[in-house]
């Protein structure tokens, strides 16, 4: 069961790869040779960094640095959940919307998982409880900030809809649900998409990096089908929370539709 | 600044705490210093069984005059119905028994029928505007701005509003089909509906109005009722 290590000669050849593909991009004239030399230098810098804290964390087995580094994890998810959508609430709805649902989403099944599959000793051993946190929290971010950029740009375009229903009488859930409904399902399509997939299609990561590291491939699974559960629900919980506190936002308490809280 | 009336904890004001204003419309629409940053104060009375015309420029706030009625825009100020103000009851319910019609009219479907039931009273109300039946069955895309402009005034009064509050309704119709839509309304404010109606059709204007008003820059000019 011992994992196979890399050697530098390994990482060596990884970056002659890199050499390649910036070479060929001089010669096929595709002109990304610049970005794909500095992402791939952030990159490698970002993972020895990355493995560098998380083999000091570890080694500390302490709560409180164990902590520090999940809410480091937790305040830049929120920031990343937010950016890069054109249709914005005010920053401080936008980021508090997309930054709790995500975060309260990941917490949920972390523990979840933490507290009844794997059953670590302790349950918050950075071992486990770090590496667990950053799959879901990104699985997570994703669903929820896609829940949040469908309901946003949508909410602009199907205006008069949303208003024909309130003239007539709605109330604010009712005007709604459609929109919020369609934002979870768009939100979901990845995770759905990747559970059809598993094992025919692709081979999952966890999965992956679990035969790799010298797992029996029938455990693995097992392994893969816990974890893929507990982002499918985080993926849910995260996308429904943001879906909804976003309508909620985006009307009001006398049942208004308030576009005027956007932001361009 | 002494004469404000008092807000609730909904930013919008009760009636009846404007201790200066006349008695409310017993059985009508109020407005009692009804404003936003737009436009206002607007003080008026529409008796059910009467027709309030409000003509004016484009710009000059007649939507904004609608919408704050149907309690669809932040605003200051009171409306009430028959005696009860609107702060006083849920917003939906409101808005069910004060109804808007704007100039035009948004789809929460292609389908006509989800928006309308396929029953003998919807059928009375096509005949009665002049549309033949098939547009129950017509994609909404296809059918013309004038169809989709009166299924929208018919979605609406199957509803049997208390309140009509019309903007432009007939800017897209012939005038046979128009004096159709006007027989209509008056036949249902005979049965005691309150309209509101704001039309640039200064011939439909005198047509309809009860009580009329002129709006210039967000403010009602002189008394013509």
């Amino acid at each position: 069961m011992t994992p196979i290590l890399l050697t530098t000669s390994d990482l060596l050849l990884a970056a002659g790869l890199i050499g390649i593909c910036v070479l060929l991009s001089v010669v096929l004239s595709l002109d990304i040779h610049r970005t794909l030399a500095i992402a791939a230098v952030r990159m490698a810098a970002q993972l020895v960094l990355t493995g560098s804290v998380l083999l000091f964390v570890f080694g500390r087995s302490s709560v409180w640095l164990t902590f520090l580094v999940l809410a480091f994890m937790f305040a830049a998810a929120s920031y990343e959940v937010g950016s890069r959508q054109q249709v914005c609430l005010a920053p401080s709805w936008h980021f508090g919307i997309g930054g709790f649902a995500t975060i309260f989403g990941t917490v949920v099944v972390v523990l979840v998982g933490l507290l009844t599959a794997l059953q670590p000793h302790p349950w918050y051993q950075a071992r486990i409880a770090i590496p667990m946190t950053g799959l879901l929290l990104g699985n997570v971010m994703n669903a929820t900030s896609l829940s949040m950029n469908t309901l946003l740009s949508a909410v602009g375009r199907e205006r008069a809809a949303i208003e024909a229903r309130i003239i007539l009488g709605a109330t604010r859930a009712e005007a709604m649900n459609g929109l919020i409904r369609q934002a979870i399902r768009t939100a979901l399509i990845p995770t759905l998409n990747q559970m059809a997939a598993a094992g025919v299609i692709t081979l999952p990561g966890i999965m992956t990096g679990q035969i790799l590291a010298g797992m029996n491939p029938l455990d693995a699974s097992k392994y893969q089908i816990v974890l893929m559960s507990l982002i499918v629900s985080g993926n849910m919980i995260g996308a429904t929370l943001s879906a909804g506190l976003t309508a909620a936002r985006l009307t009001d308490a006398r049942g208004r539709l308030r576009l005027d809280r956007l932001r361009d | 600044m002494t004469s404000l009336p008092s807000m609730d904890s909904r930013g919008s004001t009760r009636v009846s705490d404007r201790t200066h204003s006349r008695p409310l419309c017993p059985a009508g629409l109020s407005l009692r210093g009804l404003r936003n940053s737009h436009a206002g104060p607007f003080d008026v009375d529409v008796p059910r069984g009467r027709c309030l015309v409000v003509t004016g420029m484009s710009g000059a706030g007649k939507s904004v005059l609608l919408r704050m009625i149907a309690d669809l825009d932040p605003h200051q100020g009171g409306v009430a119905l028959d005696g009860v103000a609107c702060a006083d009851m849920p917003a939906h319910q409101w808005r069910r028994q004060v109804l808007y019609l704007p100039a035009e009219p948004g789809w929460w479907s292609d389908i006509v029928l989800d928006h309308m039931p396929d029953a003998a009273e919807t059928r009375g109300l096509l005949v009665q505007v002049g549309l033949r039946e098939g547009v129950l069955r017509t994609p909404v895309h296809r059918l013309s701005t004038g169809e989709r402009q009166r299924l929208a005034l018919v979605r609406a009064l199957l509803l049997q509003p208390g309140v009509l509050l019309l903007d432009e309704p007939c800017s897209a119709l012939d005038e046979a089909t128009t004096r159709k839509v006007e027989a209509l309304l008056g036949d249902r404010k005979a049965k005691g509906m309150a309209i509101v109606l704001v039309s640039h059709d200064q011939a439909q204007a005198d047509r309809m109005a009860d009580l009329r008003r002129h709006m210039m820059s967000g403010h009602f000019t002189g008394d013509a009722a």
